[in-house]
Parts: C-alpha cells; sequence; structure tokens
C-alpha cells in the first residue's frame, strides 16, 4: 500500500482524456437542457474540440508513462496507442454523424454526450490495470452504446438493434463478472500484474481447473465483445438495425478497446497458463474467419455483409493473440488502426447515400455510383481494395504482419487457413466494386445526393490513412513494436 | 539539405495537375509544371554549391521504410559526385523539355495529362539517382518505366502508340527481371541493399577470374541495364518508343531515362571491378549496339527513327566505356549526350511542327531557309555527335575510344568505323532535310520561341558542354587512371566525323542521285538494313507467336476454361453453399442467440478448465 493516499499531480495527469470527455460530455448535456427550441445546436463542434483536446491530453499522458489511482490504471504505449486510435474514431464518427441526425431531425446534443461517455469508457479500458476497471469501462461504453443504437426511437429497426444488443451484452458481460469474481477468489486480487505473479508464484499449488474456469468465463465476455464465434450473432442484426454512424463508430471504436482489454488480460494476467487457452483460441480464430466470410458471402445488404466482414477480421486479429508474441501484439497494433480506417470509411460511405430511413442500403443500390458518385465510388474502392489485402493498402500490411507473426510461433495451419479465408473474402468485396464500377446506374445512384461535407471528410481522410499506411507501414509499426511489451 | 524537396516538388506538380489539370487553365497548368521543375533545379544547384566539392557522399536518412526480421530498407537519399552530374541534367535539361513541351503540345487533346506525365517521371527519375539503396533506385526504375509507357502511347487512339507503349512495357520486363533477381542475389550475399554497405562489401572481396557471385550479380544486372537502356539484345522498343509525343522522345528516351542503365553500372563500379568477366561482356554488348543501331540509321527515312537508332547506339558507347573501365568515359558521354541528343530530338520536333506532323524527311527538303534558327542550331548538334574538334561530344567519345584501344584495338577500329558512320547518317538526315528544294505539300514555318530558346541554350551546351572536366571531377572516386595512346589514334576520330560529313555531303547535296543507285545495286544489303534486320519479325516468330498460341490454345481453353473455371465455379458454388447454411442459422430470435452464448460458454468453460492444459 502506497504511503500517500492522495493522488498526485501527475496521476491526475494520466487519466486527463477521461476526465475531459467526461466534463465535456455532462456540460453537452447541460448546453442542450438549456438550449431554447429553434435554437441551433452547437454540440458537434464542443464535440470535436473535446476530441481534439482528449487527444492532444493522450499524446501527452502518453509522454510520461506510469501508474494512477493505486495501480488501477496504467499509462504505457500500449495503452496511449489504443486510446489514440478510439479517439481518432470518435472524430470521425462526429464528422459522419451530423448530416445524417439533421436529416432525421434527432437529438443532436445527446447523441454526441452519449459518443463522449461512450469514448470514456474505451479510453479507460485501453489504460486500465485492474479487473474491476476493465467491467467498469466495459459497462461505461457499453451502456451509452446500447442507447446509440436505438437512437432513432422510432425507427422499429432500431428499437430492435438497442434490444438485442443490451440483453445479449448484459448476459455477455455477466459472464465476465463472474470470471473476475472466480479469479479473485483464487489469487486474492484483481490487479493484472498481480494475478499474473500469483500464478507464477504459486503455479504448482493453485487449482489450474478453477483457474482455467476463470480464464473462460472472462474469454466468454471479451469474445462476445470483440464479436467472436460463438458469441458473434448479435453483430449482424445489432449492426443492420442501429444507424449507419453508428454502427461505423461500434465496428471500430469498442472493437479495439475491447481487443486491447482482451491482449492485455490474457498476455499478462493469464500468461502463465496460456498452453491452456491458446488451443481453444486457436480454434475459435478460426471458427470466427470461417463463419464470418462465408456468411458475408449470401449477403445482400451492405452494413449486414460489412457486419460479417468485421466478425471475419475480428478472427484475423485473434490469430495475432494466439501468436502470443510481442510481434502478435505489435500486429494486434496495427490491424486495428489499420482496419478502423478501412472500416469506418466503408460505412461513412453510405451514411448520406442511404438517404432518408436508410432506404438504400443493399448491395444493389450502389449500381452506377461511379458514373454518378466518383469520389465516393473511388474513396470505397480504396476501403474494399484494403479490406481484401492488396498491396499499397493498410490492409495488406495488417494482414502481412499477422499472418507473419503466427508464422514464427509456428502457427502455420492456423497461417495457411486464415490466407485461404482472406481469398474467399475477396470475394464479396469485388462484388461491390464491381457492382459500383460496372453496372448501369439504377434508382439510388440517379437520385443520389452529394454527400455532406463532414462525410466527405472522413471518406477522404481514412482513404488517406489507409493508402498512408499501406505506403509507408513503418510510420505505425515502429510504435507498435516498440510498445508492445505489455508485460511489466 | 532537405535532398527530399528535389523529387517531391515534382510529384506536387503531377498532383496538382493529375487532380485540377482539367478545370485548370493552360498558363496555370504551365505554371504548375515547369514551376516545380524550376524549384526542383534551383534546389539542386543550391544543394550542389551548398556541398561543393561533394568529397564525401552525403547521406539523409528519412525513415524506416520496410523492416521484416533482417530486412531493413530505410528511405534514404544520397547525394556524390556520381549522381550530382546526373540531377543536374534531369532537373536542367528536363527544363529545357518542359519549357519547350509548352510551345510543342499547345494544340493537343489532353494537355494537362502530358505535363503531369511529365511531372511524374520527374519524380520517378529523381528518386532513381537519389535512392541510396538498390530497392529506392528499382521503385524509380520502374516508376520511369510506367511512365515511359503512359507517355509513349500519349495518343492513344492511335492503334501503333498503344502498341508502341506495350512493346516498350513488356520488353522492359524482361530486363526488370534480370534486376530483380541481382537484388535478390545482392541480399543474400550482402545482408543488405544499401549501396555503402553492399559496394563496401564488394570491394574487400577478391576478383573473380572465373564465375562467381559478383559476376552473377553482374550479369543480372547488365539484363537490367539492356532493357532500361536498350542494348542487345533488348534494344528493340526503343526506336518504336517514338510514337510518343517528340518532348518524352527528347526527355525520356534519349536524355534521362534511358541513360539510367549506366548510371546504375557506374553506381555499382565497386562491384563490376572485381567481376572483369561481366565488365568485358558489357563492353562487348555496348560495342556491337554502338555498331549496328548505326548500320540501320543509315537507311531510315523518318527522321525521328535516325535519331532514336542514334541513340542506341551512342548508349552502346557508353557501354563500350564502361566495360574497358573508364567509368568516367561512360557518364561523361552520358551527359554531353544528354545535351545534343536532347538537341537533335527538340530540333526534329521543331522541324515536323513547322511541317505540320510530317517525319518523312523525302517529304522535307530546303528547310534552312524557312526555319533558319532550327537548322543552325540542329547543325551544332550534329557537329558534337559526329565529334567534331572542341564540340561536347570530341571530348566524350575520344576519351571512350582511347580506353578501348588500350583495353583491345579492335573495340577501338569498330568504334571508329562507327563514328564514321555516325557522323554520315547524321549529317545524311540533316542535308536531306535542311539542303536542296522543299519537296513537301505543307508551309513549313520556324517554331516559336518557346520551342527555339531551348535549342539555343543545348546548341551552346552541345558545343561547350565538353569544357565541364567530368573525368577530373569523378577521379577521386573511380580511381582511374588515363590511359595516353599515340597522337595518331587520338586524332583518327575527328578525321572519322570529317569524312562522314564529307561523304553525305557528296551524297545528298552534290549528287543525289548516288544513294538511289547504291541501294539498287547493293539491294540485298539495303533492304536487309532497312528491314532492321528482322530482328523485329524474328523475335516475332520464335518469341510472341509461340507465346500467343500456348495462351491461346492450352492456358486459356486447356488451363483457364477447363480447370481453374472448374474449381473456381465449383468453390464458389460450396462456398455459397456454407454461406446459406450459415444464414439460416442466424435466425434473429434473441432466445435463439442467448443459447449459442450459453452452448459456446459451456465448450469453452470445459475446454480450458477440465480438459485444457499439460500441467
Amino acid at each position: 500500500m502506497p504511503t500517500n493516499f492522495m493522488p498526485s499531480t501527475e496521476e491526475y495527469f494520466r487519466i486527463l482524456p477521461e476526465l475531459i470527455l467526461t466534463l465535456a460530455g455532462v456540460l453537452i448535456m447541460f448546453l442542450e437542457a438549456l438550449r431554447k427550441e429553434g435554437q441551433k445546436s452547437n454540440a458537434g463542434g464542443v464535440t470535436l474540440a473535446t476530441l481534439v483536446a482528449a487527444l492532444i491530453a493522450a499524446v501527452m499522458a502518453g509522454g510520461s508513462p506510469g501508474p494512477a489511482f493505486h495501480d488501477m490504471v496504467f499509462v504505457d504505449g500500449f495503452g496511449t496507442f489504443f486510446r489514440i486510435l478510439v479517439l481518432v474514431v470518435g472524430l470521425l464518427t462526429v464528422l459522419s454523424s451530423q448530416s445524417y441526425l439533421e436529416r432525421h431531425d434527432a437529438q443532436i446534443g445527446e447523441y454526441y454526450g452519449l459518443l463522449l461517455f461512450s469514448l470514456v469508457g474505451q479510453s479507460l479500458l485501453c489504460v486500465s490495470n485492474e479487473l474491476m476497471m476493465v467491467f467498469i469501462g466495459i459497462e461505461i461504453s457499453s451502456i451509452a452504446s446500447y442507447i446509440m443504437a436505438g437512437f432513432l426511437r422510432d425507427d422499429k429497426r432500431n428499437n430492435e438493434s438497442a434490444l438485442k444488443y443490451f440483453l445479449l451484452g448484459s448476459f455477455a458481460t455477466a459472464f465476465l463478472l463472474y470470471g473476475v469474481a472466480w479469479i479473485y477468489g483464487i489469487t486474492g486480487t484483481t490487479n493484472i500484474d498481480g494475478i499474473r505473479q500469483a500464478l507464477l508464484n504459486n503455479l504448482p499449488a493453485v487449482p489450474l481447473p478453477a483457474v482455467g474456469a476463470a480464464a473462460a468465463l472472462m474469454l466468454v465476455g471479451f469474445a462476445f465483445k470483440v464479436s467472436a464465434v460463438p458469441f458473434q450473432a448479435w453483430a449482424p442484426d445489432v449492426y443492420q438495425g442501429a444507424p449507419a454512424p453508428v454502427s461505423a463508430f461500434m465496428s471500430a471504436g469498442p472493437k479495439a478497446a475491447a481487443f486491447a482489454v482482451f491482449t492485455r488480460v490474457f498476455l499478462t494476467a493469464f500468461g502463465p497458463i496460456a498452453n491452456r487457452w491458446e488451443p481453444i483460441l486457436w480454434i475459435v480464430a478460426l471458427a470466427t474467419m470461417i463463419v464470418g466470410n462465408f456468411a458475408a458471402l449470401t449477403q445482400t445488404n451492405i452494413k449486414r455483409m460489412l457486419a460479417y466482414s468485421s466478425i471475419a477480421h475480428a478472427g484475423y486479429v485473434l490469430v495475432a493473440i494466439v501468436a502470443h508474441s510481442e510481434a502478435g501484439t505489435a500486429a494486434v497494433m496495427f490491424y486495428l488502426a489499420s482496419y478502423a480506417f478501412m472500416n469506418v470509411g466503408a460505412f461513412a460511405a453510405i451514411v448520406d447515400y442511404s438517404r432518408r430511413n436508410e432506404k438504400f442500403v443493399n448491395i444493389s443500390d450502389l449500381a452506377g455510383l461511379g458514373q454518378k458518385q466518383p469520389f465516393t465510388a473511388s474513396m470505397m474502392t480504396i476501403y474494399m481494395l484494403s479490406l481484401i489485402g492488396v498491396p499499397l493498402t493498410a490492409g495488406f500490411f495488417g494482414k502481412f504482419y499477422i499472418f507473419k507473426a503466427a508464422l514464427e510461433s509456428d502457427l502455420i495451419w492456423l497461417t495457411v487457413l486464415g490466407l485461404l479465408n482472406s481469398a474467399v473474402a475477396a470475394y464479396y468485396y469485388l462484388r461491390i466494386l464491381v457492382v459500383m464500377w460496372m453496372h448501369e446506374p439504377g434508382e439510388a445512384a440517379e437520385s443520389a445526393p452529394e454527400a455532406s461535407f463532414g462525410v466527405k471528410a472522413v471518406l477522404f481522410g481514412s482513404a488517406l490513412a489507409t493508402l498512408v499506411l499501406g505506403i509507408l507501414p513503418s510510420l505505425v509499426l515502429d510504435f507498435a513494436n516498440r510498445s508492445a511489451n505489455i508485460i511489466k | 539539405m532537405h535532398l527530399w524537396l528535389i523529387p517531391i516538388l515534382p510529384l506536387i506538380g503531377f498532383l496538382i495537375n493529375g487532380i485540377f489539370g482539367k478545370k485548370l487553365s493552360k498558363p496555370v497548368v504551365n505554371i504548375v509544371a515547369i514551376g516545380s521543375v524550376l524549384l526542383s533545379f534551383a534546389w539542386v544547384l543550391k544543394t550542389f554549391s551548398g556541398l561543393y566539392p561533394l568529397e564525401e557522399a552525403h547521406v539523409e536518412k528519412y525513415f524506416t521504410w520496410i523492416s521484416s526480421g533482417t530486412f531493413n530498407i530505410g528511405f534514404d537519399l544520397m547525394i556524390d559526385k556520381l549522381n550530382s552530374i546526373l540531377l543536374l541534367i534531369i532537373t536542367g535539361v528536363g527544363l529545357l523539355i518542359h519549357i519547350y513541351a509548352t510551345g510543342y503540345m499547345a494544340h493537343e487533346e489532353g494537355y494537362y495529362r502530358f505535363f503531369a506525365y511529365l511531372n511524374l517521371f520527374m519524380f520517378f527519375m529523381l528518386i532513381l539517382v537519389l535512392g541510396a539503396n538498390f530497392l529506392l533506385l528499382f521503385v524509380g526504375w520502374e516508376g520511369v518505366g510506367l511512365c515511359s509507357y503512359l507517355l509513349i502511347g500519349f495518343y492513344f487512339t492511335e492503334k501503333f502508340a498503344g502498341d508502341a507503349g506495350k512493346k516498350a512495357f513488356i520488353v522492359n520486363r524482361v530486363g526488370d527481371f534480370g534486376f530483380a533477381l541481382a537484388m535478390f542475389l545482392i541480399f543474400i550475399q550482402f545482408g543488405s541493399l544499401d549501396f555503402a554497405t553492399a559496394f563496401h562489401a564488394a570491394e574487400q572481396m577478391p576478383k573473380e577470374t572465373s564465375c562467381g557471385i559478383l559476376t552473377g550479380i553482374c550479369l543480372l544486372l547488365i539484363l537490367g541495364a539492356t532493357g532500361k537502356s536498350a542494348q542487345i539484345p533488348l534494344y528493340v522498343w526503343l526506336p518504336d518508343a517514338m510514337a510518343g509525343p517528340t518532348p518524352v522522345s527528347a526527355l525520356i528516351h534519349a536524355a534521362t531515362m534511358v541513360t539510367a542503365g549506366v548510371y546504375m553500372v557506374t553506381r555499382s563500379h565497386a562491384m563490376f571491378n572485381n567481376a572483369p568477366i561481366a565488365l568485358e561482356v558489357l563492353a562487348v554488348i555496348g560495342l556491337l549496339t554502338a555498331f549496328f543501331a548505326a548500320t540501320i540509321g543509315l537507311a531510315q527515312t523518318d527522321i525521328k527513327k535516325v535519331f532514336a537508332y542514334s541513340t542506341v547506339s551512342q548508349l552502346g558507347y557508353m557501354f563500350l566505356g564502361l566495360g574497358v573501365g573508364s567509368y568516367s568515359g561512360g557518364v561523361f558521354h552520358l551527359m554531353t549526350h544528354a545535351f545534343f541528343k536532347a538537341l537533335l530530338f527538340l530540333g526534329a520536333g521543331s522541324v515536323i511542327h513547322g511541317c505540320h506532323h510530317e517525319q518523312e524527311m523525302s517529304q522535307m527538303g530546303g528547310l534552312m531557309k524557312k526555319m533558319p534558327v532550327t537548322a543552325i542550331t540542329l547543325f551544332c548538334a550534329g557537329f558534337a555527335i559526329a565529334g567534331l574538334p572542341f564540340t561536347s561530344g570530341a571530348a566524350s567519345k575520344d576519351l571512350i575510344l582511347e580506353a578501348a584501344y588500350v583495353h583491345h584495338p579492335w573495340m577501338y577500329w569498330l568504334g571508329l568505323l562507327t563514328a564514321f558512320m555516325t557522323a554520315f547518317y547524321v549529317f545524311r538526315a540533316l542535308f536531306w532535310t535542311f539542303f536542296g528544294e522543299y519537296r513537301g505539300h505543307a508551309h513549313p514555318h520556324e517554331s516559336p520561341i518557346s520551342m527555339t530558346a531551348p535549342l539555343m541554350v543545348l546548341a551552346v551546351l552541345s558545343l561547350g558542354g565538353g569544357f565541364i572536366n567530368i573525368p577530373h571531377w569523378l577521379e577521386s572516386m573511380t580511381h582511374e587512371h588515363h590511359p595516353h595512346v599515340d597522337t595518331l589514334i587520338a586524332m583518327l576520330p575527328f578525321a572519322a566525323g570529317f569524312g562522314g560529313i564529307a561523304l553525305a555531303y557528296v551524297m545528298y547535296v552534290l549528287a543525289p542521285g548516288i544513294p538511289e543507285q547504291l541501294a539498287s545495286t547493293f539491294s540485298g544489303l539495303y533492304r536487309l538494313i532497312y528491314n532492321k534486320y528482322f530482328v523485329d519479325e524474328a523475335y516475332d516468330a520464335a518469341i510472341v507467336h509461340p507465346l500467343e498460341e500456348g495462351s491461346r490454345e492450352l492456358l486459356w481453353k486447356g488451363v483457364d476454361a477447363g480447370i481453374i473455371d472448374g474449381v473456381v465455379n465449383g468453390a464458389g458454388k460450396t462456398s455459397a453453399g456454407i454461406g446459406g447454411v450459415l444464414r439460416r442459422l442466424q435466425s434473429g430470435s434473441i432466445r435463439n442467440y442467448a443459447a449459442w452464448v450459453v452452448a459456446g460458454s459451456i465448450l469453452v468453460i470445459v475446454a480450458i478448465g477440465v480438459m485444457g492444459g499439460s500441467h
């Protein structure tokens, strides 16, 4: 126990991003309540400014790594990387949401408030060093996401999406919490490093089946959050039903944060019993890739197709976790960063195109987009090529580093099967390109409105990031490699 | 010194003109295109003067580009004595050609596209020359190949232009394949693609008297060079490349890109010095190319084709120089050739422009009075390429021939004969074009100042460029000693030059009937030369045709339609089937999903908790 109970200034500094996000979220809620009827909401601008401030705070906090609040939080390179990533995803979400919300006459202030709260949870998850903190982070992030999924409360699909997400999500979190209770019972601590030490010091004495069960329970909770098979069933329904910008957000931000904490807990706390969970995660990774890719083949709805594709990509990331090495951790980081850009971009492309009440969200509705809106179609092409993993895009190096790490850890069969899977995936991504560029424009393309400035900025920014990461991967990879050692 | 600015500036020009060019007016396109090259040239000058006399190579490392295990490639640029010459040529001559092109291309479709490609070419060419490792050089190497393809096929509505572009691209593939293999070997042997590391290690190795790893690497590099620099056996693409706009022929296919092979070999001299067999091969390839290309040049009637074969021939001289150990001679000739050959092409372009896109010399004649500036500047270039005393061409060519004499006298004599033919066919073209009576049906006129001004600058450089003492400049780098030969041996090339000009004067001005008589007397030989020894036809019969047939019958109808399509369709059906099953499992009912979660949890708990582990 530290002698000084009062946290130092430095410790506050280390959670400054969360502080900024929380205060701004509350402030926005207040401003909305005070806003007069008919007055234009400026919540979007405030949110953007907040996110920029939080980003700066996250970078600065990353400059002075260390623990805070009795080891509840530990700021390191790994956590900083993911903090920045979720904040950037938040930034892209704000930019792509504005026109959508205005079109649906939605309560803009509440939406941004919820987004900020959700980001608080995610940002906290990235740096938490404590299972209780992990639980709290997941809950803060999830509850806000549940509401956002059903944000247009008059829309039946929104309601269904939110309810499903909430019921199944709570169910899965219960597993997680139960696992935390078990591990506390066995090791007497909920600190992630503490658990590792306890397991390492008393390995012969600890009841391995019980530790295994605890790990399994937590695995269920995390696997649900990252939509790994067999806990993926919610994702397609929820992504399809939720508003398009929210789907974009959910498939990138919360997922990245969940993967961050998943990696941290399993490689650190449960590292000593890796030979127990690695085989099952091997199967889960493979099953996730297979189910995601094959189910995506037959989809007709773009959002649903992207949901399955996001399941498949979770499978690739799991391969890197199974690799269980620093190279694997770096690959997880690089992959999630590149995946965030191409996926948010792909969802953003349909935000304005789908029109009010998301009328046009079928793949066939994209027919002739290349002729009518060459900019959107070109950007979409870049994302699709990157999702396939074509060289010169981020997706290529993402897969390259994952499978390289897997090979270095002698996961030859998983690599082979994973690569075969990505060949299957090429089909459903290329189909979008064919429809966009080679089909004659249909009703949807003929009547398509010009995308709003915010959406265009997101499209361009994501495509640029996708290409930059694909041409100069070391810009991000060097940092990832330096911060891949998460075991203290 | 911010070397990165040098290539980035044209890249910015490319992006602006490439993306917004359609909406920009011509003056704005001009300002962007010329301005970016001008700034780049200015930056080269500033860097050069700042680092003068450049005794040590100056390397700037920016970031790690690719890192995978032991394979580390940095984005490193460098400048030293060798590439500073090329930088000055590329940006300087490039600037002149950009200015010229604003006049030449004034009435063409796709004006902005042309300048965007031209800027992109500058970017890749500068990367090629500035790169401090083989991979960056290769990036530039491939990039200039791409731009060359795009620009040769610039008039893509014409079938011959598209075909010529494809030919250039495909033939270069063969060379690039050799280059890529060479890089693999270099990495295996030296563990690095960095120039500094690889060359330092190569210098420590013993001279290979029989075939060894260095000889292998160097021979593969030579294969790469024969593709890019149009040498036997891969020279066939360059004459066809004249289908592109003339400024492109001047910039890419005379002054800069085609000399990339010379640069690459000189850059790797540390390896070549220890691989004498490869050097010997290089010398023979260069000499034979110089000789055969010159003979073909004797009988061409298209003014651009004549200069195209003369480019192939002069590049042969450069390789001869490198092969006989006179690296500085090769690079010196690279520079002087950039001046006079760019001038020859630009001048030819001016003639073509003035004659309303006529390229056949039989439709010209008597243009001296109508286009005096073009004519006088072109004659300056002619004197230089013929190697008359005190011109730039004389200085560099003599250096090569003297080195060849010391190496093997027969190489000197064949080179001398080539020099005689060169003077003859170049002046044959000039006399035919500018003397006598006008034979065409257009109304030739002098070109605008934007075109003639670059001609005049280049004319001065062609005559006086030989006083830039490149051999002395490179002495500390290549450590070669300059041979001393008899005065007679040193003087004979002048005689060859004068003799060739005199013969051309007799045959095409004094007694214009002689050429036809000769052609009918030696009709077999004439046809052989006129048809370029039927090399294209031979390649068609031996390589292209069998490949096409094999692709169509065996690969397309047999392998692709039969086997691959069958497998793909089968796999597709199976995949769709699996997808369908998965789709039915996704019922949409939440109770169902919860049941999946429970089932999965039991599975995981049992697997990890009860069964897992081997403790």
